[in-house]
């Protein structure tokens, strides 16, 4: 195979993108770092000149073998995995999409990862290099195109999930996988207990395991992997049939658990492996489990405190995704212990003096 | 190089006497192991690159949490610097001393504090050996994947410092991928926990900018890994090749074929004659390269893939195609590849191993340029090469008791740099910049990005204290050694001074 660049939206705008930073920079001008606009959702709301990401796009290099592709912060999440799957490859953390035109910028901004993420990493895994637009407008790469690299900070894995407060990513350079020669998805009538029983006992095996959900009374199990060991997996776990398309369904919350009665706040709980029910007044219906258990999607209208104190002790956190104009929570991310926002803090004063990038999106503070 | 602290070139220090400090600290920490004479510091001179050595003002040998709390908060307030260390194992230079400055060595911090077998994860203290911990999980059919070759002795806390890697890394990742909490200590002395033991944290990927700072932003206290199933099988084809170029086709072909390999290694003739004699691993000591492949996973997938990559290997030109018949065999494969860095070292008084990064379709390019500049030289080279991931150990051999055979050797590893980085690749894979690479950043980084780097230090230690002079370089430095990128035909920083 040959290197690849695709011919389609071809649109390098980041002369243009640092212009408008650089002056906003000089005027103390908030931006707001916009790409489809599919994400807003998910964070504080920000006051601020727009700055369109969405038109910086393409594919700028693309080698099969060598396992990377390095893309524009703007490219449709869609158009980039079209392309990977002309060479049979894919992003193997399965960035969520909130609408056809989401962006692999804003994937990356967000750090949100799909069903495989237990088993293949985050977006930040796979993140090797980057090109970062700094509060003074000046286009700088990190990291690069190869699998090993430690010269350095490692700042294009810090900029993932920042949401944009740190600078601007307008190119990213992933690694990629070949996607797996076979795929069977199954389903499991067992109650919840039995559920989380049966999932620690296979996490500790070598089983060719990438999506792991519970709702219902149904556990939703995803083999990928050779042929022959997804056969005598397949075999060996039993169960029903079930179309690959509820993983997507899920990764997008387009499942009916997240469509249908949405009179209750949606909370991502984020739990350490294998952490028991929570002790909260949520019916078990209004619960799904993603990665094995370790993260949880709740409807519910208790309060942000409560939430939160039970993940914290169990040694987890919890987000709210419904906005707080519709009725979630003031502050969607879990408060920071002081020491740990100092050092937040600390950092947006080095990388953005005058707070102009994306300001309180993640905390009301910086 | 020059491996002393230059305050012209690294910063300036503030001036301190070593009686004031010992007596300070020994007064503030009554508790605390500290180290000052010169017998006692002699053994803590340098790291595992030898032949940089530099006697520490002090050694600190704390064993409690309270011990680094305080050392650091008084070091902060006397504006002492201090380098922290691990095994000591490190092959950059990461953790070389610095003579107006403490040693915080953390290897009595050993203790496996728990395993958890359903939640397949381990906590350990940073002193812990890195095979230590797949020790201790192997009993539940877990370990933990990443296995950089020092592995026996290297310590978890070191790895999370230089972001260590191994010849597993393409499939599993580097320390990165399998760290899920760091507990630091600040420059001020205050605790703070990075990520968490859920998949996730709130804020700032600070876990990530952690790993592999060498010391720089916090000093690690405890760690949360991931650990894996074992995988069920693992079986090792050995390739050998009449042509290096044509090994390393075979690499892209393999990937290409949608297969990742649990290991794949390649190494040159030079190499293969060195550990052949070493170890009598059965290597084919007339080829010109070999390629070991190792797949790993469930038997029934791994046998599939195992005649996949023949048939690649065939295709690709390979001489001959072994498959370890055995587990002794397959160990033996690997063990001439484990040990090739001691092998090449019987071949030669003195080696530097190199560690940079390329992409892989530029091999051919480099290796021909590393032969020139062997041939140049006068210099031997030999090659081993994680082949999957681009990582390339050149060995320059050498004597340094012949007159100036270090410093040639270090300026061919310096060039050998040189040509990673303008094949687009990075000056170091796995073993860090250290001192050993400060001055080979400038040339992979302009004066603006490594301006931001500065800036993520200030974040966190503003006065420079942790291992000052490592990692990341100052202008005045890259204006020294002129190797800084010129754009435009501007010289960045035209105001710093160049001495």
């Amino acid at each position: 195979m040959t290197d690849t660049t695709t011919q389609t939206a071809e649109h390098d705008i980041a002369d243009a993108l640092c212009e408008q930073v650089k002056k906003a920079h000089a005027k103390r001008t908030p931006l707001r770092i916009v790409g489809a606009d599919t994400r807003a959702f998910y964070g504080r709301p920000v006051e601020g000149e727009p700055l369109n990401i969405a038109e910086h796009s393409g594919i700028v290099h693309y080698d099969p073998v060598e396992l990377v592709v390095t893309v524009r912060a703007g490219t449709p999440i869609s158009a980039l995995e079209a392309a990977l799957a002309e060479h049979n490859q894919m992003l193997a953390f399965e960035p969520p999409r909130f609408g056809a035109a989401s962006t692999i910028g804003g994937a990356v901004a967000t750090g949100l990862s799909g069903p495989r993420r237990p088993w293949a990493g985050a977006v930040r895994d796979f993140v090797l290099g980057s090109h970062v637009i700094t509060q003074e407008g000046k286009l700088l790469r990190f990291g690069g195109e190869v699998m090993k690299n430690v010269a350095g900070y490692d700042m294009s894995r810090l900029m993932a999930g920042a949401q944009g407060t740190l600078g601007v990513l307008a190119d990213i350079s992933f690694k990629v996988l070949p996607k797996p020669t076979a795929s069977h998805s199954l389903k499991l009538s067992l109650p919840l207990s039995d559920a989380l029983k049966k999932l620690a006992e296979l996490g500790r095996q070598p089983l060719p395991i990438t999506a792991a959900a519970w709702h219902d009374g149904e556990l939703f199990l995803r083999l990928e992997g050779g042929k022959s060991s997804i056969n005598a997996t397949r075999d060996r776990l039993g169960g029903e049939a079930l179309d690959a398309d509820f993983w997507r369904e899920l990764r997008d919350l387009e499942h009916a658990f997240f469509t249908q009665n949405n009179d209750k706040a949606l909370w991502r709980l984020s739990l350490p492996p294998n952490t028991p029910p929570l002790a909260l007044d949520i019916p078990e219906s209004d619960i799904f489990y993603d990665w094995a258990g370790s993260q949880r999607f709740v409807k519910t209208s208790l309060d942000a405190e409560t939430l939160r104190q039970a993940c914290q002790h169990a040694g987890g956190h919890a987000t709210c995704y419904t906005p707080a104009a519709y009725g979630g929570a003031a502050d969607p991310f879990t408060p920071l212990n002081p020491v740990v926002e100092k050092y937040h803090r600390n950092l947006k004063a080095e990388l953005d003096a005058h707070g102009i990038f994306n300001p309180g999106r993640l905390y009301a503070a910086f | 190089m020059n491996i002393h602290y230059d305050e012209r070139l690294d910063g300036e220090l503030k001036s301190f006497e070593k009686a004031d400090v010992l007596r300070d600290l020994q007064t503030s920490i009554p508790s605390l192991a500290l180290l000052h004479r010169e017998e006692d510091l002699r053994p803590f001179e340098c790291d595992g690159l030898a032949a940089y050595r530099i006697l520490p003002m002090l050694v600190a040998l704390p064993e409690t949490l309270d011990e680094v709390q305080t050392l650091l908060k008084r070091c902060n307030a006397l504006g002492v610097p201090v380098v922290t260390r691990g095994a000591g194992t490190g092959l950059s230079g990461g953790a070389l001393p610095i003579e107006r400055g403490v040693l915080l060595v953390m290897s009595r911090f050993k203790q496996i504090l728990s395993v958890d077998p359903d939640a397949r994860m381990a906590r350990v203290q940073p002193g812990v050996r890195n095979l230590a911990i797949s020790e201790a999980a192997a009993p539940y059919g877990l370990y933990y994947a990443p296995d950089p070759s020092s592995q026996i002795a290297c310590s978890i806390g070191g790895n999370v410092a230089e972001n260590a890697g191994g010849v597993h890394c393409l499939k599993y990742g580097l320390t990165v991928h399998n760290v899920m909490r760091v507990d630091i200590v600040t420059i001020e002395g205050e605790t703070m926990t990075l990520g968490s033991e859920a998949l996730d944290a709130p804020g700032f990927d600070l876990l990530a900018l952690m790993n592999g700072s060498e010391g720089m932003l916090g000093v690690v206290t405890e760690i949360t890994v991931k650990l894996l199933p074992k995988p069920e099988t693992a079986k090792v084809l050995m390739a050998s090749f009449d042509d290096v170029e044509k090994a390393g086709r075979a690499v892209g072909e393999i990937i290409a074929a949608g297969i990742i390999p649990g290991g794949l290694e390649m190494m040159d003739k030079l190499a293969i004659k060195a550990a052949e004699d070493f170890v009598k691993a059965g290597y084919p000591v007339d080829a010109e390269a070999i390629l070991l492949c190792e797949l790993d996973g469930v038997e029934a997938d791994v046998d599939d893939d195992c005649e996949t990559v023949r048939a690649v290997l065939e295709k690709a030109g390979a001489t001959d195609i072994q498959q370890a018949r055995d587990e002794a065999e397959r160990a033996r494969f690997w063990a001439g590849r484990k040990n090739a860095f001691p092998a090449v070292g019987r071949m030669s008084p003195d080696y530097y191993c190199m560690d940079g990064t390329i992409p892989r379709r530029e091999l051919p390019r480099v290796l021909k340029g590393i032969a020139a500049l062997s041939e140049e030289s006068g210099l031997k080279v030999a090659n081993v090469f994680h082949a999957g991931d681009g990582n390339m150990h050149p060995l320059i051999l050498f004597d340094a008791n012949r007159e100036g055979e270090l410093e040639l050797a270090e300026d061919v590893g310096g060039k050998i740099l040189e040509l990673c980085v303008a094949a687009g690749g990075s000056i170091t894979g796995e073993h860090g910049v250290g001192r050993e690479k400060i001055n080979q950043m400038c040339s992979q980084f302009q004066a603006d990005e490594l301006t931001v780097f500065h800036a993520l230090k200030a974040a966190f230690d503003p006065d420079r204290l942790l291992n000052p002079g490592k990692n990341i370089p100052t202008l005045a430095r890259c204006a020294e050694f002129g190797a800084m990128h010129v754009h435009n035909n501007e010289l960045p920083h035209p105001e710093l001074p160049r001495f």
